[in-house]
């Protein structure tokens, strides 16, 4: 009788963290699910030129919009180019192939929720890399479920800081192509020694605005044409 | 007076000394240029040491004719004075050392038209000067670098900069910054040219140019608030790299250079008046005290 009393309270206790239990391990297996299938759209694309232009925003950098061309080839090789004239580009922006955080197995997937980015709706997804000696130590990717693409994807490295990437996809959604591209990165303040320049003091003050002081940087890569699986020479990279 | 300057033109162009000046600018230049070429990018990994971790930058397209340009003129337009000084401080001195001072002023001419003219044949010395560093400081080292976007290195009060320039908007800035600097370094031929009315032999016109260009630069470049505010206004040294103003571009608000646009014009105005004002009230003073003076020699 007591024997059946216990089972009577215990059974609805061990069924709901049961459920608990299962329901995560399955939203576990989702997650590997969804990014298996974002993989497979990527996988879509071996190689691409793409022409775009791009807007650097950095404190202490003074530089116009440049016309550029982005090279990608698989597995992870990628280079932004300005053909035209000279560009600052941020050394982390080859982390704007995004594959390159998908490419093997190498982590564990953590199914972070669910989020809202410009109203659609986001599964936040964490990748914690298996190597210890790893430069990325966490990548958290938001997914748009419906359409299987990456609409965000913050990545933290040992040594280079913390990159997001803020994707918006139009014609090449398909193959998980961005149309564009907001990277927000670190760097460090930019210092150059007075008295090697001699420079005309004309007076004027400088404004310390809160970008100044502000270490993180931005670029903005609007791309225009792609060229996908056309193949790309590697004297290019 | 027409006559009169093609004489005075024409004995600048017979002293030796005037060539040493030519020489001397294409020597640095080529030094310069010789420089960067086997070694340009260990400049540019020294004034972006603070940034190289953070930013990927064609070295080899940042250095190109431009960009040489820019870096020769901001070491030679301070030694430049010295040339003009060479010339310029000749220019009463040795008639008298020669003893040809006396016989020249016993010409139908006024002091007052020899004393112009002399000071217009330092003008076109000085104007060929910087034509000579136009042709080897900038088209040169476009034929050796070639031609592409300008990055200008700059510290703004606390600030460091990195402003770049498109190709496209650079030519006009140096024919700006010539034009600039063919003022600013008439203020020393004009100086030159009144010390040396005091001075029997050209030697002592050209040390004490020499000094008091030297010991004003020097001034001009303490960063002390007492000097900044109540000195250095009064220095014309303090306006000689004024044609920089020139190179340094305004921006959006986003910090995106606008094509054609200059950051402080008023400034580099003002500059520009005050370096005249020097000129005319030099010449003005060389004028009155030539005409005052006892010539004996």
């Amino acid at each position: 009788m007591k024997i059946s009393n216990y089972m009577k309270t215990l059974s609805p206790l061990f069924f709901s963290t049961a459920l608990i239990l299962l329901s995560m391990s399955s939203q576990a297996q989702d997650a590997a699910t969804l990014l298996k299938k974002v993989k497979s759209i990527m996988d879509k694309v071996n190689d691409y030129e793409a022409t775009g232009s791009m807007k650097t925003n950095v404190s202490f950098l003074k530089v116009p919009e440049a016309e550029v061309k982005i090279y990608f080839k698989k597995p992870n090789k990628l280079k932004i180019k300005n053909e035209k004239g000279i560009s600052f580009v941020p050394k982390g922006a080859v982390s704007i192939n995004l594959s390159s955080i998908l490419n093997g197995n190498d982590y564990t997937i953590i199914d972070a929720g669910v989020d809202k980015i410009g109203g659609v709706d986001v599964r936040v997804i964490k990748l914690l890399p298996l190597d210890d000696n790893a430069d990325v130590v966490l990548s958290t990717l938001y997914i748009d479920a419906a359409n299987n693409i990456i609409k965000k994807a913050k990545t933290t490295t040992r040594l280079n800081g913390s990159y997001q990437l803020e994707m918006s996809y139009g014609k090449y959604v398909g193959y998980g192509l961005p149309d564009k591209i907001i990277f927000t990165f670190n760097t460090k303040d930019y210092k150059l020694p007075k008295g090697v320049t001699f420079d005309f003091d004309d007076g004027s003050e400088t404004k310390k605005t809160a970008s100044s002081t502000n270490k993180s940087g931005k670029a903005e890569i609007v791309f225009n044409t792609y060229l996908i699986n056309k193949g790309v020479a590697d004297a290019n990279f | 007076m027409w006559n009169l300057l093609q004489i005075e033109l024409f004995k600048i162009s017979k002293r030796p000394r005037t060539y040493i000046a030519f020489a001397a600018i294409f020597a640095i230049v080529a030094i310069f240029q010789f420089a960067f070429k086997a070694d340009g990018q260990s400049y540019m990994d020294l004034v972006l040491q603070s940034v190289k971790d953070s930013f990927e930058l064609d070295k080899s397209k940042a250095i190109n004719g431009y960009f040489m340009c820019y870096i020769i003129l901001n070491t030679l337009l301070i030694q430049v004075p010295i040339l003009v000084a060479l010339i310029a401080a000749d220019s009463i001195s040795g008639e008298a050392n020669m003893g040809t001072l006396r016989l020249l002023i016993s010409k139908p001419i006024s002091r007052t038209q020899l004393i112009l003219v002399k000071f217009a044949a330092a003008t076109i010395f000085t104007i060929f000067l910087l034509l000579w560093m136009a042709i080897t400081a900038l088209f040169m080292s476009l034929l050796v670098f070639g031609a592409d976007d300008m990055l200008i290195f700059r510290v703004k009060g606390e600030e460091s900069q990195i402003m770049q320039i498109t190709k496209d908007d650079i030519m006009w800035r140096y024919f700006a910054a010539f034009g600039y600097a063919t003022v600013a370094l008439t203020v020393i031929a004009a100086l030159s040219l009144f010390l040396s009315i005091f001075a029997e032999n050209s030697i002592g016109p050209i040390i004490a140019t020499v000094c008091i260009v030297i010991v004003c630069t020097i001034i001009s470049n303490i960063s002390v608030p007492i000097i900044d505010r109540n000195v250095k206004p009064f220095l014309f040294t303090s306006y000689l790299v004024g044609w920089k103003g020139f190179f340094y571009i305004a921006t959006n608000a986003d910090g995106v250079p606008i094509k054609g646009s200059l950051e402080n014009w008023p400034a580099i105005r003002k500059s520009l008046f005050i370096l005249i004002g020097h000129i005319v009230v030099i010449v003005w003073a060389s004028v009155a005290v030539f005409n005052r003076k006892d010539i004996l020699s």
